[in-house]
């Protein structure tokens, strides 16, 4: 027991995914559950990269597409879309979002000692989202930081301006017509 | 270590009860010496205010809050000499004495960290001194009279006294994971008299074999004290399951003969559980209390969510069945509906009841106004009573805790503003003292509050013509008087002449409205001028569930709640006028009703501007007395929905109440009519609807 309590203490399990070519990881102990994609009620005025909200067994669960979110080319979704659905802390709450990913790839068990900071190595994604580097064998897979990545404290803010926009755009428009 | 992390999450566990149980025991102590008139001593009242301050005491030293146990002890003291009549209720004391309860509640809050005005206790704590006199009783001597006379009735009954006693102490393994610590207890014996520890090794296990944070030791205490042994006992009350305790009186040292030793004696059990009942749960005996339980509002939210998934499931099965028997007569079909149609009463049922679990009585809301009542009345040098009918009326806990605010702010209200002075209302006939009147009663599905005064009332001269100063009604308008009344609610309206720290700032009445509003309820004034006002407030009863309109937008059903809408119609393009720079116009019956296509507030299909109003829908929903017209695509059916927040895993939208499942399975989001209302649809000029 104390031998692989001794073990744990070093690794940790990372559930892996790939997103444009790249392979990204998220702790395992934040994952709830892994799941197709189904179709989403879109909420009016949230950001692009919120496609909506599911009902995940009773709760309703927001649905976060990952490239938008990173800015990178948006994919079409197919029979192979998958959700990774999380638990990410905002504060002292915790919030489950679905992520959507192109596909899963793997668990991986990674060293303490193999984690590298993450350098400004000029990738594709933000680095603000990146935890840090991960070593596996010779492949290199970027730990994620996911309660960075969707913290709806930061974006709430906008939600506000985006519905008066909706609303004297409408009057514009109305305006026009008239 | 998972055992580090059990043992200090236990800890918080153990503090927040014991918050739970000092804040009720404060509630008891503040609702006693709010009953206390001066000059009378009701001895049983006395008592309630005694045993919560005790207990509250208890607790304290047992989880070592020193401040708060010592600041407990003086008020204990000084209420000993009221109940024993060497000292008069008066209103000077019983004002000393909410202070106090002030000081503590401020200390309660602060145990988890955070600070406490230390200042201002310290202050409190030297007038009780004061009123103490010049020589406070020594500790020991306060202990012994507080415990002989929280037991008075049953004192001649079977105790132990000595002066010297034998304690073996052993607390169970895991002793410390519970939270304890051994040294507390020794500590409060320490408190009784002299204590000599010999610790005792017998059951410690080889170094290898142990594991930290289990306990292994024994102790003999020798304690040299006068006391009971109902009193040694009673020290180790908050650790009973979790140690084993035996108290020998040292012999040669009794004083009376122990009649029966061990278990205190079942008169004593009695006594302590009518103590524990009356002071409502105050204090350590509120484990035995099997009345009631405390529960985490997150499982009873999760068992909601759990009976509200069946609800749902249960109209699917309905639907699959009636879809499926087209055709068919009788057989199992039959057998089916039946079973079915009992499904479907049990999980109303259900559902129900379980809803009922979050359902509190007002009075948990009302309690805290007699204290404001108080305060208020002594700071404005009017004399008012409080009326407080229908306290036992249930409300969703939700409800009642946001409807706290706005309650005290109205009665604020209507102590500064409504009630006259005493010498003023004697001059007009009424008695001095003025009536402010807090009732709560069921009407229809709703639940009705009201405040009401005796005082002065509106004036509604006064009132339009600050109105028309701020804009917020034109020159010439003709308004009811209860249209006039009720133009205080708009924001920036305050008739405060002048601002007092009571009420009035000019964010008043706008503030809370909205506040209701946000909880789906409805604020409106009556008033009778020279006679009073009254405030009405009607609330849902719950709000977990709504009663909601589908409605088909695009590709989307939106929940409409039925409670906001007065009617629907079906849209003549002819009735339609569109007037430059803001919302088309629609003629009603002779009104005129602004209307807002959901398309483009929603951006469904692409924000594109609806073409034409052929063949759809207007859904008319009342806000505030304002009419406006929703445009739909399509009309479908009416649910009772459970609402779902969408902040629970995302963030709060404007224009959206919440998020409900449908029988389905799939999402639909609930509109909140009210964000329609003011300025984001119909511009700044509020008031062009009339009617």
């Amino acid at each position: 027991m104390s031998e692989e309590e001794k073990v744990s203490e070093e690794l940790e399990q990372y559930l892996t995914f790939v997103l444009d070519k790249e392979e990204y990881g998220v702790p395992i102990l934040s994952v709830r559950g892994i799941q197709g994609w189904e179709k989403t009620t879109p909420i009016p005025n949230s950001p692009n990269f919120v496609m909506g909200i599911i009902n995940l067994r009773g709760e309703v669960v927001p649905i976060v597409d990952l490239r938008r979110r990173f800015g990178l080319e948006p994919m079409e979704y197919g029979a192979n879309t998958v959700v990774i659905v999380v638990r990410v802390e905002q504060g002292t709450t915790e919030k489950t979002v679905g992520l959507v990913v192109d596909a899963v790839a793997d668990v991986h068990d990674i060293k303490n000692e193999d984690m590298r900071e993450s350098p400004d190595f000029g990738s594709e994604i933000k680095q603000e989202f990146v935890r840090s580097l991960g070593l596996i064998d010779e492949k290199m897979v970027i730990i994620l930081d996911i309660n960075r990545m969707v913290d709806w404290r930061e974006l709430g803010a906008t939600a506000d301006q985006a519905m008066k926009n909706a609303v004297s755009n409408e009057e514009a428009a109305e305006s026009e017509a008239a | 270590m998972p055992e580090v992390s059990a043992s200090s999450n236990g800890m918080d566990e153990i503090r927040q009860i014991f918050e739970a149980e000092c804040n009720d025991g404060l509630n008891v102590i503040e609702a006693g010496l709010l009953a206390l008139k001066a000059g009378d001593n009701n001895q049983e009242t006395i008592n309630d205010i005694f045993r919560g301050a005790h207990s509250i005491k208890g607790g304290a030293a047992t989880f070592g809050y020193a401040n708060i146990a010592e600041f407990t002890h003086v008020m204990e003291t000084l209420l000993d000499r009221v109940r024993s009549d060497e000292l008069a209720v008066t209103q000077p004391l019983v004002k000393v004495f909410l202070e106090s309860v002030d000081c503590l509640r401020d200390m309660v809050e602060c145990m988890g960290g955070g600070e406490y005005d230390e200042v201002r206790t310290a202050k409190v704590k030297a007038e009780l001194e004061t009123w103490l006199g010049d020589e406070p009783p020594a500790e020991e001597a306060s202990e012994e009279v507080t415990n002989a006379s929280a037991d008075d009735i049953i004192e001649d009954n079977q105790q132990a006294t000595a002066t010297c006693w034998d304690i073996k102490f052993s607390p169970r393994k895991n002793y410390l994971q519970t939270g304890n610590q051994p040294q507390h207890i020794f500590r409060a014996l320490a408190e009784l008299g002299e204590v000599t520890l010999k610790p005792e090794f017998d059951s410690l296990p080889e170094f290898t074999k142990s594991k930290p944070g289990e306990m292994y030791l024994t102790w003999i205490i020798e304690l040299k004290a006068d006391v009971s042994q109902e009193e040694i006992l009673a020290e180790f009350d908050w650790v009973e399951n979790e140690c084993d305790v035996e108290v020998i009186a040292r012999p040669g040292t009794e004083k009376k003969k122990a009649v029966k030793p061990i278990p205190p004696s079942e008169p004593v059990q009695e006594q302590e559980q009518a103590a524990a009942s009356n002071a409502g749960q105050g204090g350590r005996n509120a484990k035995k209390d099997s009345g009631s339980i405390r529960v985490e509002i997150d499982k009873i939210d999760k068992l909601l969510n759990l009976v509200g998934e069946m609800v749902i499931n249960q109209s699917m099965l309905n639907q699959f069945s009636s879809s499926n028997r087209k055709g068919e007569v009788g057989g199992a079909h039959a057998d089916l509906d039946q079973g079915l149609a009992s499904l479907e009463r049990t999980t109303r049922e259900l559902q129900e009841a379980v809803m009922n679990i979050r359902m509190l009585p007002v009075s948990t809301t009302f309690n805290r106004f007699p204290r404001l009542v108080y305060d208020l009345s002594e700071k404005l040098g009017k004399e008012v009573d409080l009326d407080i009918t229908g306290e036992t009326t249930e409300l969703d806990k939700t409800v009642l805790e946001k409807i706290a605010d706005p309650l005290s702010h109205l009665i604020r209200n209507s102590l500064d503003h409504g009630i006259e002075a005493p010498n003023v209302r004697v001059a007009s006939g009424k008695s001095r003292s003025g009536t402010v009147g807090l009732s709560a009663s069921h009407e229809g599905g709703n639940v009705i509050i009201r405040v009401s005064d005796d005082g002065g009332g509106l004036n509604s001269e006064k009132i339009f013509s600050k109105a028309l100063e701020r804009g917020l009604v034109k020159e010439g308008e003709t308004l009811s008087e209860q249209q006039i009344n009720n133009l205080i609610f708009q924001p920036g309206f305050s008739t405060a002449d002048e601002v007092t720290d009571v009420s009035g700032r000019g964010v008043g009445m706008d503030v809370v409205r909205s506040n209701i509003e946000d909880i789906g309820g409805r604020v409106e004034v009556y008033s009778n001028p020279g006679k009073g006002s009254t405030f009405q407030i009607t609330l849902p009863l719950t709000l977990a569930v709504l009663d909601g309109q589908l409605v088909k937008v695009g590709e989307q059903v939106f929940v409409v709640p039925l409670l906001s809408i007065v009617e629907t119609v079906q849209v003549d393009p002819e009735k339609i006028n569109v007037v430059s720079g803001s919302a088309p116009l629609y003629r009603l019956r002779g009104e005129v009703i602004p209307i807002v296509d959901m398309r483009s507030l929603y951006h469904i299909n692409g924000e594109e501007v609806l073409s034409s109003y052929e063949g759809k829908e207007l859904v008319i929903v009342d806000i505030d007395r304002n009419y406006i017209g929703l445009v739909v695509d399509e009309l479908l059916d009416q649910h009772q929905v459970v609402i779902k927040s969408l902040e629970t895993n995302y963030m709060k939208m404007p224009g959206i109440l919440g998020a409900t499942i449908l029988g389905d399975g799939t999402v639909s989001l609930i509109v909140d009519v009210t964000t329609f209302g003011g300025p984001m649809i119909m511009g700044s000029d509020t008031n062009r609807v009339t009617h």
